[in-house]
């Protein structure tokens, strides 16, 4: 390491060598000498591994092993045989001086007058860039379309007939399939995979239920269908507490009321569940008779307008 | 060539290289002069340093995967060696992630190497953002660099959520559902935004490879700019110091940058990888194959974001339910913790600079640091801060400590809003007073070691005003302050 050689801290080793070794030095570079061997060997062990199939426990050891050993040689190094005097540098002003500035403002001036002596031609230039930045926010409507009655329907308001609800894989479902202690996720049928569209089918108390006034018969004997996505920021509400007939969103933890409409009792979430109107068809099965009471998940500016 | 009159045939080839390079660019006494600058030393100066070696391995592992990850959400059936996800249908984003985790060798090492980057990146971050705010050093002539800073922030934050939703497993494509339902929660124009982002409604057929490019083109790229003026100013304005012998508004005292600051910080290179890969080995970190491939009507329980992002998570429970509405017309409860409040933080944080020259009057340059205790005000400003977040942060853990020390989920929220209430002007108090006493042992036995910036004076209201207002001097010709040595 070639080092000017002033002010160096007492001990140093220079290359000349000149100085006396200190124990402290020769400690010092016997430290450094070993960690770059344990490098050395981090760096086998890695290849060893790596060549033995991979273990990604050891590879994260020979790694540190083989880069820290680097880090800590070059370390010791500096600390011990490297120049730690403290240099003076003087600050000059960031500021620009007067003349700097004069001399900078003649120039940008004296530019400054050829464009304006054809100053229509300039603005019109400005203009044309202007235009141009606006014409090029078209492409970005390519992006996506045009938010629409997406957000406020699902699939189960799109023929104007009854769906069937079915399993995740298809398959309708019977009111006998339901048990009190389980949570049941259902799509409107040829709709599994319409994330907005998931719904939960439970099965309440009926002594204990209380439907809103005008969904006297949005259930059927004692199932009851709500949204599954919370009104918070759309997480899907999965933890059922049957005793209490508390519905809990794990995202933020909100809390709806099962037997009363799945209005919030807790947390952050402010509107009910949307609810589902059920029926059942001549085969017995599940069927919607409409969309959800509301748009589901969360809510957005214009929600409430049609 | 004059100058290759100089070289014989002995010359080492590193000799010839520089001068073959010398000839073309004209760069020695350039050079020179960056080997002979002089940097102040203090291990807080070491934290950015940190950062921006972690920034370095976050790059290097993440090229790495990009070999490897597969940016599509094209469904199909899973055969890796993972069995119990064994005929599973998946997108290919998370089967190639898998892949990484179980069939790639050493991809499982570089794909927790690159997320504990993340994670380390963040935090050297905003503990060298606290450095900076604490000892004053955005103040003049330094505000760009602050502000270059909170930028490059707020786009690491962004880039770590995007990089760990694009794995399309359980907990990324829960963390994007909400992204989603706080982009509608936008007045107005929430909803095309989140359509014209997401593609459509959630989740969006191009969504994973819009978020691809995102994060390992765009926001890299933004950041790499953003990083190399900082460090470009960082040269050209010259390092801050802590003012001791010798020490003044007009020099900077330290060591040259070659050969000893070029050694100590290749070594803090070495080992900050070292830590990088030993965490990346040893510590699992965001096991995908646990959480499943996402499926819209799941959700994992007790899911938690990476810490950066757990402040939001906090804000987003801890807000109350309210939603304004009138006339069929709504702003939803999200659109206040997850819109708002980091709008307004970001914004505060980005102005701060210049809001305390406005209100202390202060616009002369400095370049010798603030001693925290020696701007009480400040001090205990930014704890309060600092408090009010990190109540935040645990209330995003809220579930998860309620298991963990088995009480009420409901008894959690209503400590932790007393909390986000009660806290912050409690711990700013205290960090005023505290100050305030160190300050006050300071001065008996002061020295020029510790210029006391804070007047001895009473504990009374009007000399609290005047610790965060430095002397009332009236500004000086712009042009001529080079900064006023104090003290
Ligand atoms: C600010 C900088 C960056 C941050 C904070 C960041 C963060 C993350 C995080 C947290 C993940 C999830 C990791 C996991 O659990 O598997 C991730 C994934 C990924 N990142 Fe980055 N990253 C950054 C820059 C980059 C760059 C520059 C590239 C490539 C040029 C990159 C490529 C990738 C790839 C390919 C993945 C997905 C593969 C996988 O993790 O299995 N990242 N990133
Ligand atoms: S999404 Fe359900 S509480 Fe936030």
């Amino acid at each position: 390491m070639s080092t000017d050689g002033d002010g160096r801290r007492p001990g140093a080793n220079g290359p000349g060598g000149g100085e006396r070794r200190t124990r402290r030095d020769d400690r010092a570079e016997r430290l450094v000498v070993a960690a770059f061997t344990v490098s050395i060997v981090g760096a086998l062990i890695l290849a060893v591994v790596y060549i033995a199939g991979g273990q990604a426990q050891l590879e994260g050891v020979a790694l540190a092993l083989a880069l820290g050993g680097i880090g800590l040689g070059i370390a010791v190094w500096a600390r011990y045989f490297m120049a730690a005097d403290e240099v003076v540098e003087e600050r000059h002003a960031l500021a620009s001086t007067e003349e700097e500035v004069t001399a900078f403002t003649a120039a940008f001036e004296a530019g400054e007058q050829t464009l304006a002596r054809r100053g229509l031609l300039a603005k019109l230039g400005l203009g044309a860039l202007g235009a141009l930045g606006l014409a090029a926010l078209f492409p970005i409507r390519s992006l996506g379309p045009r938010p629409g009655q997406g957000l406020k329907n699902t699939a189960y308001g799109d023929g104007g007939r009854p769906l069937r609800l079915v399993d995740a894989d298809g398959v309708p479902i019977r009111p006998a399939d339901l048990s009190r202690s389980s949570l049941t996720t259902a799509w409107p049928e040829g709709h599994e995979h319409d994330a907005d569209a998931s719904t939960l089918l439970l099965q309440v108390d009926r002594e204990r239920f209380r439907p809103l006034p005008g969904r006297e018969d949005w259930v059927v004997g004692d199932i009851v269908a709500y949204s599954k996505l919370c009104t918070h920021t759309g997480c899907p509400v999965g933890l059922y507490q049957t005793e209490l007939d508390l519905l809990l969103c794990p995202c933020h933890q909100s809390t709806f009321d099962v037997l009363n409409g799945a209005e919030p009792v807790f947390g952050p979430a402010a509107r009910p569940l949307p609810q589902l109107p059920l029926d059942v068809d001549e085969e017995g099965f599940l069927v919607a008779t409409g969309d959800f009471s509301a748009p589901v998940a969360g809510g957005f500016w214009d929600r409430g307008r049609t | 060539m004059t100058a290759a009159g100089a070289l014989t045939k002995a010359t080492p080839l590193s000799r010839r290289t520089a001068r073959w390079l010398d000839a073309r660019l004209g760069a020695a006494s350039f050079v020179r002069k960056a080997l002979d600058k002089v940097f102040p030393d203090h291990w807080s100066f070491l934290l950015g340093e940190l950062a921006l070696w972690s920034f370095v391995i976050l790059i290097a592992t993440g090229v790495y995967l990009t070999f490897f990850f597969d940016a599509s959400v094209e469904e199909i059936v899973y055969q890796g060696s993972y069995v119990p996800l064994q005929g599973v249908e998946m997108s290919r984003a998370y089967a190639s992630a898998l892949d990484l985790s179980f069939d790639v060798r050493a991809g499982l090492v570089m794909r927790q190497v690159h997320h504990w980057a993340a994670n380390v990146y963040l935090a050297t971050t905003v503990v060298h953002l606290m450095r900076i705010f604490f000892t004053g050093a955005f103040r003049r002539p330094r505000e760009l660099n602050w502000l270059l800073g909170v930028g490059m922030l707020i786009l690491s934050i962004v880039n770590g959520f995007v990089g760990y939703s694009l794995l399309d497993d359980q907990l990324s494509g829960t963390g994007l559902r909400i992204a989603y339902n706080i982009a509608i929660s936008i007045p107005v124009g929430g909803t095309w935004l989140a359509s014209l982002f997401f593609g459509g409604e959630f989740p969006g057929p191009d969504l994973i490879e819009r978020l691809y490019v995102i994060h390992i083109l765009l926001l890299p790229a933004v950041i790499i700019a953003l990083l190399g003026a900082h460090l470009a100013l960082v040269a050209r304005q010259r390092h801050t110091q802590f003012s001791g012998p010798g020490r003044t508004e007009r020099n900077v005292v330290g060591e040259r940058v070659w050969p000893t600051f070029a050694a100590k910080g290749t070594a803090a290179f070495f080992l900050t990888a070292a830590m990088l890969c030993a965490l990346g080995g040893l510590a699992q970190i965001n096991p995908i194959w646990l959480y499943g491939p996402f499926r819209p009507a799941e959700v994992s329980a007790a899911s938690q974001p990476d810490w950066y992002m757990g402040w939001l998570d906090g804000a987003l429970r801890l807000w109350p339910s309210w939603e304004i509405r009138a006339f069929g017309f709504e702003l939803p409860t999200p659109f206040y913790p997850s819109v708002l409040l980091p709008g307004v933080t970001f914004a505060l944080l980005a102005l701060w600079p210049f809001l305390e020259a406005r209100i202390t009057k202060d616009r002369r340059e400095h370049h010798l640091l603030d001693r925290p205790r020696d701007r009480p005000l400040r001090t205990a400003l930014g704890v309060a801060t600092l408090a009010f977040y990190t109540v935040l942060f645990f209330g995003g853990a809220s579930d998860v400590l309620a298991v963990t020390f088995q009480t009420s989920v409901n008894a959690l929220f209503r400590a932790f809003r007393t909390a986000l209430l009660v806290l912050p002007p409690v711990a700013g108090f205290v960090a005023y007073r505290l100050c305030r006493e160190l300050a006050r042992r300071d001065r008996p036995g002061a020295t020029d070691e510790a210029p006391a910036v804070a007047p001895a004076a009473p504990e009374d209201g009007a000399s609290h005003r005047r610790a965060i207002e430095p002397e009332d001097e009236p500004e000086r010709d712009p042009a001529s302050t080079a900064g006023v040595p104090r003290g």
